[in-house]
């Protein structure tokens, strides 16, 4: 078979109930992995990792600004990416993985914004400026928040993935923006410490925690967006004869459960 | 590819398109609009405008810098490896502002070229490093510079 000329196995992995089935099969050791890389991470990061030379230890916060802000980003890709796919293919999923990254994101972001305000005070001596970098990433708050709030804009649930999926596009541009705002501009926020094309400017025993960090949100990331991704294909094929088999056998295990519980 | 969803891929492509094309020439005419605070070149230079509000950036010179001994009155020079800017502020200075390090300095410039500064941010860089690793740095740096005068 041919992947490229047969377009079957795409629309397959495009159905809601292949989704929900398969997703629940993975979720507990999706959300046991999570849990172990993250508190490793955490505990590596913060009581192990040497102090700064300069900051001390105000500089652990990088431990959650870091990761925080690389999944702000990312999942903002990931977010207007599934936009695309639903608004090429009119597949449903994808609308729903949409719909779902934008909070996520959107607290992402928010924490993002916050722990550098944290961390703005003890070392540049405020909490909050209006350089690119900042600015931009407020813009990308407010990005997620249209998405989000396009989502509950229209009657029609077609029109509201839509357009949500259009702002989502439009706002991708700012992704690149906020990466190079610190080279394009003269910011107070300081040039990336993790670069693509060079060796890191940290310390390996301050950066091997820091990357573990990143891996642990990526992994937490995948583990919210596929328990909110699963949420809303609920809600949205509540009407179909799979949905309520599903919801009838919960309640029955649930009365049998009950009865058992009231013997 | 079904021709219908190959147009609303190319639609989709020429959105992102579009967008990056209008924001980045939107970006290109603001330039240094977008910068947050002038070079020591720049004010020298008279680049920067006179008697408004502004913020001068670069790093603070070894040995510049001057407390009053009865106020917080503080003078410190900026440079950017080109110009030097002298810096008057009166007030707490960040914890991490020294000399060597990056500061940011908001205020007006007067007319000696001074610029009399009303807040005072540190610009700290983008390398961590443990104590120990920075001390053990400083002392081979330390150690080299007298070997090369030795050698003089």
């Amino acid at each position: 078979m041919n992947l490229f000329s047969d377009w079957t196995w795409f629309h397959r992995l495009g159905s809601p109930r292949w989704f929900y089935q398969n997703s629940g099969r993975w979720l507990p050791w999706l959300s046991v992995v999570t849990l172990v890389v993250l508190a490793t991470g955490l505990v590596w990061g913060l009581a192990f990792a040497p102090a700064d030379a300069k900051q001390g230890n105000s500089f652990r916060i990088i431990y959650i600004h870091v990761p925080a802000s690389f999944l702000a980003l990312a999942g903002y890709y990931i977010m207007a990416i599934a936009g695309a796919v639903g608004l090429i293919w009119k597949m449903k999923l994808s609308y729903m993985v949409m719909k779902s990254a934008a909070p996520i994101g959107a607290v992402l972001t928010f924490i993002a914004l916050f722990t550098g305000a944290v961390w703005g005070k003890p070392t540049w001596g405020t909490y909050w400026v209006w350089d690119a970098r900042i600015t931009s990433m407020l813009i990308l708050l407010f990005l997620y928040a249209g998405v989000m709030a396009l989502q509950y804009a229209y009657h029609s649930v077609d029109a509201a993935s839509k357009a949500g999926a259009i702002l989502a596009l439009v706002g991708t541009v700012n992704i690149p923006i906020i990466y190079k705002s610190v080279d394009w501009w003269y910011t107070l926020h300081q040039p990336a410490t993790i670069k693509l094309t060079s060796a890191p400017s940290m310390h390996p025993d301050m950066f091997q925690p820091l990357l573990v960090m990143i891996a642990g949100f990526y992994l937490f990331y995948a583990l919210v967006l596929i328990l909110q991704t699963r949420n809303e294909i609920l809600r949205r094929e509540r009407n179909t004869s799979w949905v309520r088999e599903l919801a009838a056998a919960k309640m029955t295990t649930n009365t049998i459960a009950n009865e058992a519980k009231s013997e | 590819m079904h021709p219908l969803r190959k147009q609303r891929l190319q639609l989709v492509i020429l959105l992102v398109v579009a967008t990056s094309l209008v924001v980045g020439l939107v970006l290109y005419m603001l330039r240094e609009n977008g910068n947050f605070f002038y070079t020591p070149a720049e004010i020298i230079g008279g680049e920067a405008p006179r008697d408004v509000y502004l913020r001068a950036g670069g790093m603070v010179v070894d040995g510049s810098l001057q407390r009053a001994e009865d106020s917080l009155w503080v003078q410190f020079k900026v440079t950017d490896g080109i110009e030097t800017l002298t810096v008057e502020y009166s007030g707490i200075l960040p914890d991490l502002f020294a000399e060597g390090e990056a500061a940011i300095a908001s205020g007006i410039v007067d007319d000696n070229l001074v610029l009399q500064a009303s807040e005072i941010l540190a610009k700290h860089d983008e390398n961590y490093t443990p104590p120990e690793v920075a001390d053990a740095m400083n002392e081979a740096y330390k150690q080299k510079q007298e070997n090369k005068e030795g050698s003089l």
